[in-house]
C-alpha cells in the first residue's frame, strides 16, 4: 500500500543550479507523514505536478534532515518543464520513497570511490554528504565526476570546496572544456588511472550513462576490484514505483523495486546492451 | 462429482445469481467469442466452433448440442481483474493553489465467470503473483480477484493455435477454479474445487456421474492435448534467450512486426500499465488514470528525452525475452500458458512458437 497516493507537499526552497537544472526543497505538509518519511540515500520519490503528472527524482538531501527533501531536476520533458516554474510556497505532491538505496552498511569502514557522469552526481550527493558528516567512520574518499561540456557541471562551488579538503580526493573531467575549466579534459573513466586504489578495501558507487559505467567496470577490474564491490544506480522509465507497471524493467529486474542501486554482478549481463 | 444435463445449465446460473454473483460468460459478439454479462444460458455460444490460425479467427457452426466446443476468444480473465483503464487517485486544487489527494476506491462486485479455460486459470495464477506481490499488493486487482467465482470448462476442441499441452497448463483445468465442467454430448460432469463451489453444487441436487461418462471426458481432453500441433521448444528457455540478445533473428522478426501491441493486449499475463494525468476542464480536479500499456509502444521505455528501445527489434526482443526468460527470475516460471492468442490476433501472423523454434535452433532463419 505504501506510496499509492501522493502526500501533500510544498516548495520551501528553489535553487537554479544551471540553465536547465534546478533543485526543489520540498516539505511534506502533514506532520504524521513528515515524521514517518525516512529514506536511504539513493532512493527516489515520484514528484507530482498538478494536472501534469509525476516524474521519478532521487532525493539529494540529508536523510537526517526531517524538514525538507531536496530534489535536483533537469528540464527535459512536459512535467519537468512545469516543475521548473514552481516557486517557493507552491504546492506539489510526493509519493515515496521507492527502491533500494546505496549499501551504507557495506561501505562502513571502507575506502569509498564514487564515479559519476552528468546529473548522475545527484543520486550520490546524499551519500557523499552522509559520509562527510561521519568522516572518521570511512577510509579514503575519492570522487570522480565527469560532464559532457564543462558548463554542464552543477554544484561547482561544492566540488571546489571539497577539492580544498585534505581528506577527499576530488577529480573532475569534461569531454569538452572551455577556458574556465582548470580540470581534466577527456573521459571521467580516464581519471581512474591516476587514482590510488586499495582493491581489497574499496567500495565503488557509480551513477551515470551505462557506457560510462561499463567502461569504468573494465578499468576497475584491471585494478583488481571485485565485481561485488561495485554498486551502480540504474535508470529506466518509472510510473508506479511499486514494481507493478512494468516500465522500469531491465532484463528481469524491476529497477524501481529491486534497484535503482544494484550490485554489479546482479546486472552484469545486461549493462550497456543497447535496448535492453 | 455429479452430472448436469445441458438443459439444467440455466439452473446453475440461477444458483450463482442467488448467491449474489453477476454472471459473465462467453457470447458471440462481432464475429468473436467474448466474455460479457450473461442473463441466460441461451446466450452462450452453443453450436459454435472457432477456426484460428496466425492472423486469423473465424466462427463456424458445428456440434449443435455443445456449448463449449471452441477454444477461446481474444479476452482472457485479465480484463476482469486488471481493468483496461481506471482512476487511481484524484487531485484537487483550491483557488489558492492548495492541493489535496484522494484515492479512488476500486469498483468491483461479486462476479461468476462461466467457461474459464485452463490456460487462463494458469495465467490468472501468474497475475496473482505479480499484482498481489507481498511488497506492494495492488488493491484494485485484489478487490476484483476476491470477488471472482470461476466456473472452468475443460477443453475438448483446441484451436490450431493452442499449445497449452506443451507449456503444461491445459487442456484440463487442475486448480484455481470453484467449479469445473467436462462437457459431453448431453451435459456436463461437474465438480467443485472450493468451498464456494461446493455450496453452489449442493443447491443443484444433481445425479451422480457414471464411470463411463468420466472415461469419455478423460479421453476427450487427452485427445485435445494430442490434437495440438504447436509447442514451445522447452518450458524453460531463460538461459537460451538471454544468451541470444544479439541474435540476427530479432531483426528478421522486426521486418514483419508492426509493433502494434495486439499481442500484449490479448496476452493473458501481460501486465504493463501506464499512469497518465487527465486534468478536468473545471481547473479544480485532475484524475490520475492508469491504463494498459504495451512494451511495443514508443513511450514504454522513455527516459528523460530518449527512448531506450527505439527500434521494433528491441521491442519484440524485450517482449519475447521477458515472457519466456525474465518471468523465470521474477515469478518462477515462463509467462506463457499456451493460449495462442498472440498468434491469432497478430495482424501479420507472427507465430511465437515458430520464432522460439528458430532461436532454439541457433537463430538461423526459416
Amino acid at each position: 500500500m505504501s506510496g499509492q497516493v501522493p502526500c501533500r507537499a510544498r516548495i520551501v526552497r528553489r535553487i537554479q543550479e544551471s540553465p536547465t537544472i534546478f533543485t526543489l526543497g520540498i516539505e511534506l505538509l502533514e506532520s504524521n507523514q513528515r515524521k514517518r518519511f525516512s529514506f536511504t540515500p539513493g532512493q527516489f520519490n515520484m514528484v507530482y505536478l498538478y494536472g501534469a503528472g509525476e516524474v521519478p527524482i532521487s532525493i539529494v538531501s540529508d536523510p537526517e534532515d526531517e524538514t525538507m527533501l531536496d530534489h535536483t531536476i533537469r528540464v527535459v520533458g512536459r512535467v519537468t518543464r512545469g516543475l521548473a516554474l514552481l516557486k517557493e510556497g507552491d504546492e506539489a505532491g510526493i509519493r515515496g520513497p521507492f527502491g533500494r538505496g546505496w549499501p551504507l552498511d557495506a561501505v562502513h569502514g571502507k575506502d569509498v570511490l564514487i564515479i559519476t557522469g552528468g546529473l548522475g552526481c545527484a543520486p550520490v550527493i546524499s551519500v557523499i554528504n552522509y559520509i562527510l558528516r561521519r568522516r572518521a567512520d570511512y577510509g579514503r574518499l575519492t570522487i570522480l565526476q565527469g560532464v559532457k561540456h564543462s558548463e554542464d557541471l552543477i554544484w561547482r562551488q561544492r566540488y571546489e570546496r571539497w577539492i580544498e579538503q585534505p581528506d577527499i580526493d576530488v577529480r573532475l573531467a569534461a569531454d569538452v572544456g572551455t577556458g574556465n575549466w582548470p580540470w581534466y579534459i577527456g573521459r571521467v573513466t580516464a581519471l581512474l588511472d591516476g587514482v590510488e586504489i586499495d582493491a581489497q578495501r574499496t567500495i565503488v558507487m557509480m551513477c551515470g550513462p551505462e557506457l560510462m559505467m561499463a567502461r569504468a567496470v573494465g578499468s576497475l577490474a584491471s585494478k583488481g576490484i571485485p565485481g561485488g564491490a561495485i554498486w551502480m544506480s540504474m535508470e529506466r522509465n518509472m510510473h508506479c514505483g511499486n514494481g507493478l507497471c512494468g516500465h522500469c524493467q531491465l532484463g528481469p529486474k524491476f529497477v524501481c523495486r529491486e534497484g535503482p542501486v544494484f550490485q554489479y554482478p546482479e546486472i552484469e549481463s545486461l549493462l550497456a546492451i543497447r535496448g535492453v | 462429482m455429479a452430472f448436469l444435463l445441458h438443459h439444467q445449465l440455466q439452473s446453475l446460473l440461477d444458483v450463482l445469481a442467488g448467491e449474489g454473483y453477476q454472471c459473465v460468460g462467453p457470447q458471440v459478439q462481432d464475429g468473436a467469442i467474448v466474455y460479457a454479462p450473461l442473463a441466460s444460458a441461451a446466450e452462450l455460444p452453443r453450436g459454435y466452433r472457432d477456426q484460428q490460425g496466425p492472423g486469423e479467427y473465424r466462427l463456424v457452426r458445428e456440434n449443435p448440442q455443445r456449448f463449449f466446443a471452441w477454444a477461446n476468444g481474444p479476452q482472457a480473465l485479465k480484463p476482469l481483474v486488471f481493468a483496461p483503464r481506471e482512476s487511481a487517485w484524484q487531485a484537487r486544487r483550491e483557488s489558492g493553489g492548495a492541493l489535496s489527494f484522494a484515492p479512488v476506491a476500486p469498483q468491483s462486485r461479486p462476479t461468476a465467470v462461466i467457461g474459464v479455460r485452463a490456460c487462463d486459470l494458469a495465467a490468472l495464477a501468474l497475475l496473482d503473483r505479480h499484482f498481489l506481490h507481498e511488497s506492494s499488493p495492488d488493491r484494485y486487482y485484489a478487490a476484483r480477484r476476491d470477488d471472482l467465482f470461476l466456473v472452468a470448462v475443460n477443453c475438448t476442441h483446441p484451436a490450431a493455435t493452442c499449445f497449452c499441452a506443451s507449456t503444461g497448463d491445459g487442456p484440463d483445468a487442475t486448480s484455481g477454479y470453484d467449479l469445473v465442467l467436462s462437457e459431453l454430448d448431453d451435459g456436463f460432469i461437474i465438480e467443485a474445487g472450493s468451498n464456494a463451489g461446493q455450496r453452489a453444487l449442493a443447491q443443484l441436487q444433481l445425479d451422480t456421474d457414471s464411470k463411463a461418462q468420466r472415461s469419455t471426458a478423460a479421453a476427450a481432453t487427452a485427445n485435445a492435448a494430442q490434437q495440438q500441433s504447436r509447442c514451445v521448444p522447452s518450458r524453460n528457455m531463460r538461459n537460451l534467450l538471454f544468451a541470444n540478445l544479439e541474435s540476427p533473428h530479432w531483426e528478421e522478426v522486426a521486418q514483419r512486426c508492426l509493433a502494434c501491441g495486439n499481442c500484449t493486449s490479448v496476452c493473458p499475463t501481460c501486465f504493463c500499465h501506464a499512469h497518465r494525468e487527465e486534468p478536468a476542464i473545471d481547473g479544480v480536479h485532475s484524475h490520475h488514470v492508469r491504463e494498459w500499456d504495451s512494451c511495443f509502444s514508443q513511450g514504454h521505455s522513455y527516459i528523460h528525452g530518449l527512448t531506450v528501445r527505439s527500434h521494433t527489434r528491441e521491442r519484440y526482443r524485450k517482449w519475447l525475452v521477458h515472457k519466456f526468460g525474465g518471468w523465470h527470475d521474477q515469478f518462477g516460471r515462463s509467462g506463457c500458458t499456451g493460449c495462442g492468442r498472440c498468434i491469432t490476433w497478430c495482424p501479420v501472423g507472427i507465430d511465437v512458437t515458430a520464432e522460439l523454434a528458430v532461436l532454439n535452433a541457433g537463430g538461423q532463419g526459416k
